[in-house]
This record gives structure tokens, C-alpha cells and sequence, in this order.
């Protein structure tokens, strides 16, 4: 489904992704973790299109077809959603404008009828009360005064209305409490399917207790430098990121002497 | 004195001409006025580039050479004015053509009790005393000289009267098109709302065709009674290449509520002057805007908001889209008296810049007398933010509807201030269009 290879990006001239290579088969949930300022933002945004960033070196191939050459909304509406770690704030447009909006465009990407507005409400319905939100919400504007976690389950709210291929979590879950994070992740595993897929950036293993995943990746300075099973996050729960860091630097002064 | 003497001149001839053709009416008060207002411009002339107030509005196109008054109305039928009328206000509806009222086109009958109707060529019993008292009394001091070329050329005009504790549910619509003629029209606009009264006025200016070498110069006053509820819309849609010099004059008296909302959409040259006395104490008043200009248009938002007793409240909103090589100016003048203590005003001006070549001047004035106030302004220019574009396409929308988006909501904050319903469907179809045309308007694309 996708598969990412040597991907280098900068922002304003400085390189924050250093040869990211990551799989993502039909069905599968990868977890990323790593330290802050490590670059899973950066990845996330890279794959939803952020123009902020600019791709200089490798490829990435989403249901083979080439990702990078496409515009943002096209990547959304062939199936792959960003859950923003930053929502952010649209001043006078109501969060049902935009989600109907939002779904249009990826219905007629699907070749299915635009949803009318009764449609639309009833759709609407099932899916914040799989969530958990007020309908309250929908008259306000998108993200505006919500609170952190407000904003989160909106995010996840747009992944189940817009039902997404690929589904990419930038921390959705920091900042939760334990009931929001139940609801996050029953959010997400609603939507897993053997067809569906997730990428789920995380610092907690508290999440993947809710969304098992199949493949854990620490992202450290731009690159993936261990990737293991479920088992692996736990790890990273007890003893932190300086046993990788020191075992990476390690490996690669052995098998770059003259490196360093 | 005037710069251009000669422009004047042609009006005083024209006036000397308009006149003789008066035969009875040279004798009536209303005559009375004009004559005091082409006295007053053969005095002060018209702007000049050199007045502060025109700082950033080349005054010349308006005010050198002489447009000949329009002196007959041309032909306008219902259809042609269908798109102007909002038809879900099934209320008091004046029609006026090149200036002049056109009783056939217009609803003055079966009125809501409590309001009445009148055109200043045909003006009612009991009108003739409203008209002597307040016609000119509050334009006729005015910074320019297009009020006093409007009051010397005036044929026509709408008196609208609310009586004392009525409330009129249906806004009061009155419609000034332009058929076309090139020259000089007039129209009129007087508005005496009286104690403890609620009503709405919308005044639409149109015009059927891109109106070339039409300058409309008008004038509306407002008479905001004690404890009177007054909202007041302009719309302006003229004609492309139309011009127009317009000034809206308003007196509050103590607890009123006014709201005035500017719809700028189209014209070539648009100024607006607006000002607004408030003369008693307790009032609330609101003033409203939004610019849309294009291409080679000018818009120009000349306000003052003047405190000249204690405890009332200000507001002030005004936003621009601006494409093409449009230019948008606000000016936004809060006077506050000595005696105006307490006073708690509050002035934003935001534009968005929709191509390189766009351009905004945004010039807050505060000139404060009293020592007890609450002052506060605020200006924002810039694009449309990258993160909310980003966030929308990331959901699908395509690039051009997702600025449609953004700029739509920046804008529809005015619309929404609207508060009958009828109207605010009117003006929010007005608006989308025109901002449809904004947007394609973007030099170059980026
Ligand atoms: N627009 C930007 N301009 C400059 N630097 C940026 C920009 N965006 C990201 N960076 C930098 O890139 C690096 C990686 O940031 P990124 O947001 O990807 O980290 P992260 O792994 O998501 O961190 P966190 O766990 O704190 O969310 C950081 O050093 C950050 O400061
Ligand atoms: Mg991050």
C-alpha cells in the first residue's frame, strides 16, 4: 500500500528527514515513536502534501502510483488522511460545513454521489456519537475555542467520516484523558479493516495497549533506527530512547571507522 | 477656492439652467436649500488632490470636469431591476431611475402602520415640515463638496418616517439605478426614525449598464431618535466603470441603537463618507464593512465616529478582499469630546490581499478629548492563511475552493451581521459572486 524509500526532506534549507525507509502492507498498523524534534511530524506532513517541506532525495509510492507528485487534496481523496497533531483553527467556516465539504470531494474522488444535506446529517450522527462529541459542535467553527482534546476527537471524527485508506495519527493521542483515549482508538479500529492501514505516532504505549500494532519504528534524527514488534514500545516505556541512541551510535562507529 | 474653477463654473451655469426650469418649485423650502448648497460650492469648490481627506483617493477623476446633471429618468422595467430587489421583503419598496422616482415600479401602499413613504418630488402632508427641518440640516457643513453638489442637483429623493414607539418588521427598500446616462445623479436618502421606534432601511445603488461617465454623488441622513432601534444597509452595485462620491450622515440621540452595514461590490471609483454624531448619552452604534473590489477598482471608506456625550459604545468593522491592481482605503476617525467620558470604542480593519498587485492604505484616527475611555483599534492585512489552506486540502478540497472557502467565512462575517434574513440571503448571493470574481482576479497565479 505504501512504501517509503531513502526519503530526505528539509525545511527552510535544514535537512529534518535523513533517508526514512518504512512498508505499509494492506491491513497493517505501524506505530512511531521517537523523541521530540525527531521528525514524525515532519514525515506525517510530508506524506499529507505540507508544501513547507521540500522532498529532496527518494520516493514514495502509495498503491502504486507516485504520492509526492500529487496535490495534498488528491492524496486525500485517494484514501489517505492526516490526523493533525496541530489542528488547526478555521475561523467562520462550522465544523459541518467542513466535513461535508471534505466528503464530498472524496465521494466524487470515489465516484459516488455527492451526499445531500439530510444524508449528510444522519451520516453525521452515527459517526460523533462513535466518538463521543456534541452535536453542539457541528455549528461551531472548526476548531475554534476547542479544547485540546476536543480538537483530537474532531480529528478522529473527520477520519471516520471521511474513511480513509490510509490513516496517518500524529499524536492524537497526547493529551487525553483515559476515556478520549478509548475513544481515539475505537475510533481507529473501527475503521481497520484487512484492507486498511494506519500509521500511529505516538509517545505512549499506553495507545497501543487500545490499537495494537503490528510493527513498532523509532524515528531518531531523521531516520528509522529500530523497528520491532508490539514488544518493542514497552521497551521503550521502561527504559527510554538512550539505550537506542547509544547502541546506534555504537553501530555506526563500526561500521564507519573513519566516520564521527 | 477651487482648483478648478472652470468645473465649477459648468455646475453654477447647469444650476443657473436647472433652475429656470423649476418654474413654481424655485420658491419651495426644498429650493431654498439648493440654493444655499451650489452657494456653498461655488465657495469651497470640490477636493482637491491636495485635501488631507484624499490622501489616497485621486479626487480628480470625480471633481474635475463638469458631468452634466442627469435631468430626465430613463426607461427601467421590472425585470431589470429584479436582481436588485429582495424579493423574500414583500415591504415598502421606493424605485428611483437616473435620480427619479418611478411610482409604477415601486410599493408605497398597504404600508406596516407606523412607517411612511414619501419621494421628495411628491412628498405627502405632514412631510413638508420634515423635510424643512431636516433636509441638508446635517450634510450641510460637511467636509466636501459632493453633499453640496448632491443637495444643489437634488430632484428627488426617499423620506422614510417611523413614528414614535413603532416598530417596522419589513426593511424599508429603496433602489437608485442608473440606466446609464452619462452626467451627474442625485439621489437622495432621509431617514427620521422617532423616539423609542425599530426599523430597517436598505438602500441598493445599481445600475443596468457598465456606466461609463455616470457619477453618482449621494447623500443620506439619518435621524436616530431616543431609544430608536436603526439599521441601515448600502449596497453598491454600480456599474463597472461607474463612479460615485457618497456621503451618509447620521444623528443619534441618547439610548439609541444604530448599525449602518457598506456593502461595496462594484464600481470603478467608490468613496464613502460616513458620519455618525452621537449626541446622547447610553447610545450603541455600529458601523459595518465590507470591500470588494477588482481589477482597476478604488475604494474608499472615509469614517468618523464622533462622541460628543458620556457613556455610549462604538464598533467598528470593516474588511476588504482585495484583487487584481485594486486599491482599498479605510479611514477610521473616532472624535471623542471632553465631555464623551466613558466611552468605550472599538475599531478593526482587515484586509486580505488577493493578488501581488492589490493595494490597501489602512489609517486609524483617534483624537481623544476625554480622559476616561476605553479606545482601542486594530488593522490586519495579509494572505490567506497557509495552514488553514493546507488543513482543508488535506480533506479533500481542491486549492481554488478551499480559498473560496476561507475567503467566503472571512467575509461572510459581515453578511452574518445582517439581521434580517430575507436580506442577509440577498447580500450573501451578492457576495459570493462577486468574490467568485474577486478570486479569479488574482494577477498572477500562484
Ligand atoms: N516549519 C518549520 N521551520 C523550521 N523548523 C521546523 C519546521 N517544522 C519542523 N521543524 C523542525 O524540524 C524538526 C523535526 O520536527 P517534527 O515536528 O517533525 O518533530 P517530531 O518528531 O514530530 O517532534 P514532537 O515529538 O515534539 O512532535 C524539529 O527540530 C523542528 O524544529
Ligand atoms: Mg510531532
Amino acid at each position: 500500500m505504501l512504501k517509503i524509500t531513502n526519503l530526505h526532506a528539509t525545511v527552510e534549507g535544514t535537512e529534518i528527514l535523513k533517508g526514512i525507509n518504512l512498508e505499509v502492507a494492506p491491513g497493517e498498523i505501524h506505530a512511531i515513536m521517537g523523541p521530540n524534534g525527531s521528525g514524525k511530524s515532519t514525515l506525517a506532513q510530508v506524506l499529507a502534501g505540507h508544501d513547507a517541506f521540500t522532498v529532496t532525495e527518494g520516493t514514495v509510492r502509495y498503491e502504486n502510483e507516485d504520492l509526492l507528485d500529487m496535490a495534498p487534496e488528491d492524496r486525500a481523496r485517494k484514501g489517505v488522511f492526516l490526523a493533525f497533531q496541530y489542528p488547526v483553527e478555521i475561523p467562520g467556516v462550522n465544523s459541518a460545513y467542513f466535513l461535508r465539504t471534505g466528503l464530498n470531494e472524496v465521494r466524487k474522488a470515489r465516484g459516488e454521489e455527492e451526499i445531500d444535506a439530510y444524508d449528510f446529517l444522519a451520516l453525521i450522527r452515527a459517526k460523533m456519537a462513535l466518538v463521543e462529541m456534541d452535536e453542539s459542535f457541528l455549528k461551531r467553527s472548526v476548531n475554534e475555542g476547542f479544547s485540546g482534546g476536543e480538537k483530537k476527537r474532531h480529528e478522529v471524527l473527520q477520519m471516520a467520516v471521511l474513511e480513509p485508506r490510509l490513516a496517518i495519527l500524529d499524536e492524537t493521542d497526547s493529551g487525553l484523558d483515559i476515556d478520549a483515549l478509548r475513544v481515539v482508538a475505537n475510533g481507529v479500529n473501527q475503521l481497520h479493516t484487512p484492507q486498511n492501514s494506519a500509521i500511529v505516532v505516538t509517545h505512549y504505549q499506553r495507545l497501543l495497549e487500545y490499537i495494537v500494532p503490528d510493527y513498532v519504528h523509532v524515528l531518531m534524527g531523521g531516520r528509522i533506527v529500530r523497528s520491532g514488534g508490539k514488544e518493542l514500545a514497552l521497551q521503550l516505556e521502561d527504559r527510554g530512547y538512550d539505550w537506542i541512541r547509544e547502541e546506534t551510535a555504537a553501530a555506526a562507529a563500526t561500521t564507519q571507522p573513519a566516520g564521527a | 477656492m477651487a482648483a478648478d474653477n472652470d468645473t465649477i463654473s459648468g455646475y453654477a451655469a447647469a444650476f443657473e439652467g436647472f433652475e429656470a426650469a423649476l418654474n413654481g418649485g424655485a420658491r419651495s423650502p426644498l429650493h431654498a436649500r439648493r440654493r444655499e448648497a451650489i452657494a456653498r460650492l461655488q465657495e469651497h469648490g470640490l477636493p482637491t488632490a491636495r485635501f488631507e481627506a484624499w490622501r489616497h483617493t485621486n479626487p480628480a477623476p470625480l471633481a474635475s470636469g463638469c458631468f452634466a446633471p442627469v435631468m430626465t429618468a430613463g426607461k427601467l422595467s421590472a425585470e431589470a431591476i429584479r436582481p436588485f430587489v429582495v424579493s423574500a421583503i414583500d415591504g415598502p419598496l421606493l424605485v428611483f431611475a437616473d435620480g427619479q422616482f418611478v411610482p409604477g415600479l415601486s410599493r408605497v401602499s398597504d404600508l406596516p402602520d407606523g412607517v411612511q413613504v414619501h419621494s421628495l418630488s411628491a412628498p405627502g402632508s405632514g412631510t413638508a415640515a420634515i423635510i424643512s427641518g431636516n433636509l441638508a440640516a446635517l450634510t450641510l457643513g460637511a467636509e466636501h463638496g459632493f453633499a453640496a453638489l448632491n443637495t444643489a442637483f437634488v430632484r428627488d429623493g426617499a423620506i422614510v418616517t417611523i413614528n414614535a414607539g413603532c416598530t417596522v418588521d419589513l426593511p424599508v427598500q429603496i433602489l437608485h439605478v442608473s440606466t446609464g446616462q452619462a452626467g451627474l445623479t442625485t439621489p437622495r436618502t432621509l431617514v427620521v426614525a422617532a423616539a423609542g421606534s425599530r426599523a430597517s432601511v436598505v438602500e441598493t445603488f445599481a445600475s443596468t449598464t457598465s456606466g461609463a461617465g455616470v457619477l453618482t454623488s449621494s447623500v443620506a441622513e439619518i435621524v436616530v431618535g431616543a431609544g430608536a432601534v436603526v439599521e441601515h444597509t448600502r449596497i453598491h452595485l454600480h456599474g463597472a466603470e461607474s463612479l460615485h462620491a457618497g456621503t451618509l450622515h447620521v444623528t443619534e440621540a441618547q439610548d439609541a441603537r444604530f448599525t449602518a452595514h457598506t456593502f461595496c461590490l462594484a464600481g470603478r471609483i467608490l468613496r464613502e463618507d460616513v458620519h455618525t454624531v452621537l449626541r446622547g448619552e447610553h447610545i450603541e452604534s455600529t458601523l459595518n464593512g465590507l470591500s470588494l473590489p477588482l481589477g482597476d477598482d478604488h475604494v474608499d471608506n472615509y469614517t468618523t465616529i464622533e462622541h460628543v456625550a458620556p457613556d455610549c459604545s462604538s464598533h467598528e468593522l470593516y474588511k476588504g478582499v482585495v484583487g487584481g491592481r485594486a486599491h482599498n482605503v479605510f479611514r477610521g476617525k473616532i472624535h471623542v469630546h471632553q465631555a464623551a467620558q466613558r466611552t468605550d470604542a472599538y475599531q478593526s480593519n482587515q484586509n486580505l490581499l488577493m493578488s501581488d498587485d492589490a493595494e490597501i492604505n489602512s489609517k486609524p484616527q483617534l483624537e481623544i478629548y476625554a480622559d476616561d475611555v476605553k479606545c482601542s483599534h486594530g488593522s490586519t492585512t495579509g494572505q490567506l492563511d497557509p495552514d488553514a489552506l493546507f488543513y482543508l486540502r488535506a480533506r479533500g478540497v481542491g486549492l481554488q475552493q478551499a480559498r473560496g472557502v476561507l475567503t467566503r467565512a472571512f467575509a461572510g462575517e459581515l453578511v452574518d451581521r445582517l439581521q434580517h434574513e430575507g436580506l442577509r440571503n440577498h447580500v450573501e448571493r451578492l457576495v459570493s459572486t462577486r468574490l467568485d470574481a474577486v478570486l479569479a482576479d488574482q494577477g498572477e497565479a500562484r
